[in-house]
């Protein structure tokens, strides 16, 4: 860990410095190519701190490979939601660039991220039924209810809600909610699944069944997922990879890709069995670690 | 009725809500008839004059028998209520929108919302009266003032309690402004919209008297309080009686049309529209 932040801080106030396209191509070509099959989304020293002074994320760097599950797991406070919303285009870093090697510009500039988000309330609008609350990121993109009726039904039915397409969100159960929540994610076939501690707060039993069905859907779609948990259960059962985060500053403390040998059941056996007890110690003491590591820049 | 407890049969359930329905209507009518009669024959034991307290007989026998006098201007009155109700609608709904685009603009025009609400509008009404030369407008300009306020202030903070996370949402998919304020700002501001339409609907009521007598407009083609302040003057205390009936009756009509107008809105998502059994 380099000692402090003060040097690097680059004059982006100099508007000569800062040319629209200084940053966007540089990164474009096969920067992030060291071990990578396809990256989807690159993060690059991102730093966050926000107008009352609190520095959330600190210099966070990070690729998110096609295929992946990844977990940013940390205790409260240590920006790992922070890191989600900057992937995600709802907020721009104070320092650093998110950059998507393999989506097209669009004319603002911006690239097309293309995300699906999860938030931790299932965030319905509660005068709409299910279908519609579905249908939303389609209808924003101006797709008819009509052309892409078929595409909305399908979302639903990979959460197993078509039968509740006209009903109302408030006549669902908390565990219902949450799946509309993940087929309105899901309907635009998006690129990167972005989830909020989903679950969090849910019971145990529904919890579980959500978990198996993001991995069924992980698996069956060849999704990409961030997948923000404070859980080492929870991370530890899903995530093809965890990225432990510590807090004040915000940061990554280490970043593990787990053993997940092809075609291994995610199941009741494998919640019960030594290799899972195995790997929740592993990662817990990673999390213990990342607890008590001193914060950047406090070492010499 | 041993065999019941366990579970309540479907015709016996609908019995019962049919009679819970009845009771809901019967125990208020029943008491609004018994609240009628000991006055009728409080007045009639006591005899007394007409002049001091009518009974409910002859309130209703005036009524009808001034009924050429009281109906138009009634109309007039509800003409003024509801055309003043309407425009403090389209007025106050535009407002908000206007002032949580920008909070400059709320900065800037928040203050005469306020300024205007605060006045007593019977202070006012002489002015509007100097400037409009119609009376009748002069009323609905002071009603529509009056009703305006809580509509204005409801939907602002109506627009202003959107969830969080679906602006979030709105934003991840890139909503134009536009889309944001028909597809989630506006449905999320109607619960509190029937909250400002129900208060605006009693108030703008009370306005059109409340300016009328400040007006103190006369003859033909005025409203009920016009008439109420005529049958005061030649102690016709019957007719006022039967005038503020008319009032009243208005005024409840109000209420259960908005309240109505509030249910049909919100019943299948508000938690204001549900029914509970717990």
């Amino acid at each position: 860990m380099r000692r402090a932040l003060t040097p690097e801080t680059p004059d982006d106030a100099t508007p000569d410095d800062a040319t629209p396209d200084a940053a966007a191509p540089a990164m474009a070509g096969p920067v992030a190519g060291a071990s990578s099959s396809r990256c989807v989304v690159s993060l690059r020293d991102v730093t966050k701190r926000f107008s009352n002074g609190t520095l959330a994320l600190s210099r966070m760097t990070m690729d998110i490979r096609k295929g992946e599950f990844v977990s940013l797991l940390g205790p409260s406070g240590c920006g790992k939601s922070t890191a989600l919303r900057i992937i995600a285009g709802l907020g721009s870093p104070s320092q650093g660039t998110v950059d998507w090697p393999a989506s097209r510009i669009e004319r603002d500039g911006r690239p097309d991220a293309d995300v699906g988000f999860v938030f931790q309330e299932p965030t319905l609008m509660p005068w709409k039924p299910v279908f519609d609350n579905a249908y939303l990121p389609l209808r924003l993109k101006g797709g008819s209810k009509g052309e892409v009726r078929d595409r909305v039904m399908a979302a639903l039915e990979t959460v197993g809600l078509k039968d509740f397409a006209k009903a109302y969100p408030r006549e669902l159960s908390g565990g219902m909610r949450m799946r509309v929540s993940i087929a309105r994610a899901l309907v635009t076939d998006p690129k990167l699944l972005l989830m909020d501690e989903p679950f969090g707060a849910l019971d145990e039993i529904t919890r579980q069944k959500l978990n198996d069905d993001v991995l069924r859907l992980w698996n069956e779609k060849d999704l990409t997922v961030v997948f923000v948990t404070h859980s080492v259960f929870e991370a530890a059962y899903l995530s093809s990879r965890i990225a432990v985060m510590g807090a004040r500053p915000g940061r990554v403390v280490s970043d593990m890709v787990l053993p997940r040998p092809e075609g291994r059941e995610r199941d009741e056996a494998f919640r019960l069995s030594e290799t899972y007890g195995d790997l929740c110690r592993t990662v817990s003491q990673a999390l213990a670690g990342a607890m008590h590591a001193p914060p950047a820049g406090e070492g010499a | 009725m041993t065999g019941v407890s366990a579970a309540v049969p479907a015709g016996l359930a609908k019995t019962a809500r049919r009679r819970d329905h009845l009771l809901r209507l019967a125990v208020p009518a029943i008491m609004l008839g018994l609240t009628l009669l000991a006055w009728e024959v409080y007045v009639r034991v006591n005899a007394v004059p007409p002049y001091i307290l009518p009974a409910p007989s002859l309130i209703a026998r005036t009524l009808v028998k001034d009924w050429g006098t009281l109906y138009p201007a009634l109309l007039v009155t509800l003409r003024i209520t509801f055309s003043a109700l309407i425009l403090a609608l389209i007025g106050g709904t535009l407002l908000a929108v206007l002032l949580v685009q920008s909070r400059w603009v709320e900065l800037a025009l928040y203050p005469y919302a306020v300024i205007l609400q605060v006045t007593p509008i019977v202070a006012i009404a002489p002015l509007i009266l100097v400037y409009v030369s119609s009376t009748q407008v002069a009323i609905m300009i002071c009603a529509f003032l009056v009703a305006f306020f809580p509509i204005l202030s409801n939907m602002v903070q109506g627009l202003k309690s959107v969830d969080h996370n679906l602006l979030n949402l709105y934003d991840l998919y890139g909503a134009t402004r536009w889309q944001q304020l028909r597809l989630l700002k506006l449905p999320a501001a109607l619960p509190y919209f029937m909250t400002g339409l129900k208060i605006g609907g009693g108030l703008s009521l009370i306005a059109a008297v409340v300016a009328e007598f400040a007006a103190g407009s006369a003859g033909a083609g005025s409203g009920l309080a016009f008439r109420l302040l005529e049958a005061q003057y030649r102690l016709n205390i019957p007719r006022l009686f039967a005038a503020l009936v008319l009032l009243s009756a208005t005024g409840v009509a109000i209420f259960a049309l908005t309240s109505i107008l509030a249910w049909l809105a919100l019943r299948r998502w508000h938690e204001s529209a549900l029914a509970r059994e717990n």
